[in-house]
């Protein structure tokens, strides 16, 4: 089908975007790359009155950039954008890993990193990693600026944690620290589908041994976090590890079913892909 | 509400200037508007890949695009990419040669998503082809077909080096 009909607004600041927010934040969209929401409004699940086109926005950098703490991506920051800096390669080995499963090629050279955390989809790799990492976006509204921690960035299924009018100016990843271990993995039925589940992993060094924070994609309303306590690196690679995780697992994952999968087929892939991740996330990391 | 507006675009090399609407798919608007009927559309929500058409140099979806946004972009579709000669481009030689069509609805599209990486397939396994050209759907020739055709097009590339 066809997109229904809107009132387009190409905004080159961001001021300009803030303040036609203020004036039309209920009934308007921002326009990223377009790779969800065009589908949207093709399929007629979208009807904004007005659409906020930010690809014309001057001055705005194409690639992350970086300081002492946080890896940081504006708007118009592409895929494709991050999937070839050298700064995502070194101190956001996680991302780096998850990006190779966000859609395909051809969908990368327009999507957005921010658009994808917007967009809030459960489903999604990158709101699992900023989830996993505990990262943070930064909200702006004709009232001003704040900052939103990833727990609240995501609210339920395709629903963030902007108020109507906010946009979001920037999202940022912490750098790595000094011996910490990472791992993505998922299964999908297509190379490039949205995944049945899926999880990112992060190993911090503690006395003697790692902790694992995990994030779920696919298995709950937003990103869902399961944490494994510090313990001595033999056991992530003992036989029991994985029955350990079963237990966590089960206990804050409750997987709905769907026409692709039962949500015990979930559970079961949760626990298997859990295993994996936190294992190769701990191998590696540096114990302290 | 929905005025058109003028926005200009460079296709296949030359300059043109259409009114859209600010609803109007890119896709629409280079078979409708401009007759560039190469590009196909299979389901206009991202999936099949027939769209696909290079923006600025780098493979991406027609129908994903609105025209207004990628106003001041230059865009290559299937009829754009022979010699000035008319002579078949080599990717697309390559397809004939190989059998990498049967009713041809999908090639453009996976012509258009081949032209950024066809010079280095000889050396890219069978996984990263794959990979590459995960993105396009073939209801036809079982991909076996396409892989050899991409595969194939530096070869004919160098042949015609040659007889020059
Ligand atoms: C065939 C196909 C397969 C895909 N597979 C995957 C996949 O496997 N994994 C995956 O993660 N994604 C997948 N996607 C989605 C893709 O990654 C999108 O690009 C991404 O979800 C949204 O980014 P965008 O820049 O295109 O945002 P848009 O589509 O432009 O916007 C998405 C939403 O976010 C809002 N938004 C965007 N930017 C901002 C901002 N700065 N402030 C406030 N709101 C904003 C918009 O209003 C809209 O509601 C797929 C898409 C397609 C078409
Ligand atoms: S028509 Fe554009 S991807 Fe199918
Ligand atoms: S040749 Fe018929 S769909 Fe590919």
């Amino acid at each position: 089908m066809k997109p229904p009909r809107f009132e387009y607004h190409r905004p080159s600041t961001r001021d300009e975007v803030t303040s036609l927010l203020a004036e039309h934040g209920d009934e308007a969209k921002i326009l990223a790359g377009g790779q969800s929401l065009v589908p949207m409004l093709n399929f007629r699940l979208a009807h904004p009155g007005h659409l906020i086109d930010i690809n014309h926005l001057e001055g705005e950098s194409t690639e992350p950039e970086m300081n002492d703490r946080w890896v940081t991506f504006d708007p118009l920051v592409r895929h494709v954008g991050a999937e070839r800096s050298a700064i995502v390669e070194e101190e956001l080995p996680l991302l780096f890993e998850a990006l190779r499963y966000v859609a395909h090629p051809a969908i990368r050279t327009r999507g957005t990193i921010v658009g994808s955390v917007a967009h809030s989809d459960p489903a999604a790799e990158i709101p699992a990693v900023l989830t996993a990492l505990g990262g943070e976006m930064v909200a702006r509204s004709a009232r001003g600026q704040r900052t939103l921690h990833s727990d609240d960035c995501f609210v339920g299924p395709l629903v963030n944690g902007l108020e109507q009018d906010e946009w979001m100016e920037v999202v940022r990843f912490p750098r790595r620290g000094p011996g910490d271990g990472f791992a993505f993995e998922e299964f999908s039925r297509r190379s490039g589908d949205y995944a049945l589940c899926g999880v990112a992993a992060v190993a911090r060094p503690t006395p003697g041994g790692m902790s694992v924070s995990l994030a779920y994609l696919g298995v709950g309303v937003t990103p869902q976090s399961v944490e494994v306590s510090a313990r001595p690196m033999a056991e992530y690679q003992h036989p029991s590890f994985l029955g350990e995780l079963e237990h966590l697992v089960a206990a804050e994952l409750k997987p709905y079913s769907d026409i692709h999968a039962t949500g015990a087929y979930k559970l079961f892939l949760a626990v298997r892909l859990g295993t994996k991740a936190a294992r190769r996330a701990v191998a590696m990391g540096v114990p302290g | 509400m929905t005025e058109k507006r003028k926005i200009s675009l460079t296709v296949n090399g030359e300059s043109r200037e259409v009114d859209v609407e600010p609803r109007w798919l890119l896709s629409d608007v280079l078979r409708h508007e401009l007759g560039l009927t190469g590009t196909h559309v299979g389901c206009e929500h991202g999936v099949c890949g027939c769209c696909t058409v290079l923006i600025d140099g780098a493979p991406a979806r027609s129908c994903l695009a609105l025209a207004v946004t990628i106003d001041g972009s230059e865009i290559t579709t299937v009829e754009g990419i022979a010699e000035e000669d008319g002579r078949l481009h080599p990717l697309q030689e390559s397809f004939q040669k190989h059998h990498g069509l049967q009713c041809g609805f999908c090639t453009p599209g996976f012509l258009m998503t081949a032209m950024p990486f066809w010079a280095d397939a000889e050396d890219m396994t069978d996984d990263e082809l794959r990979k590459e050209i995960s993105g396009q759907l073939c209801r036809c020739t079982g991909y076996s077909g396409i892989l050899a055709s991409i595969r194939g097009a530096a070869a004919i590339a160098r042949e015609r080096q040659g007889e020059r």
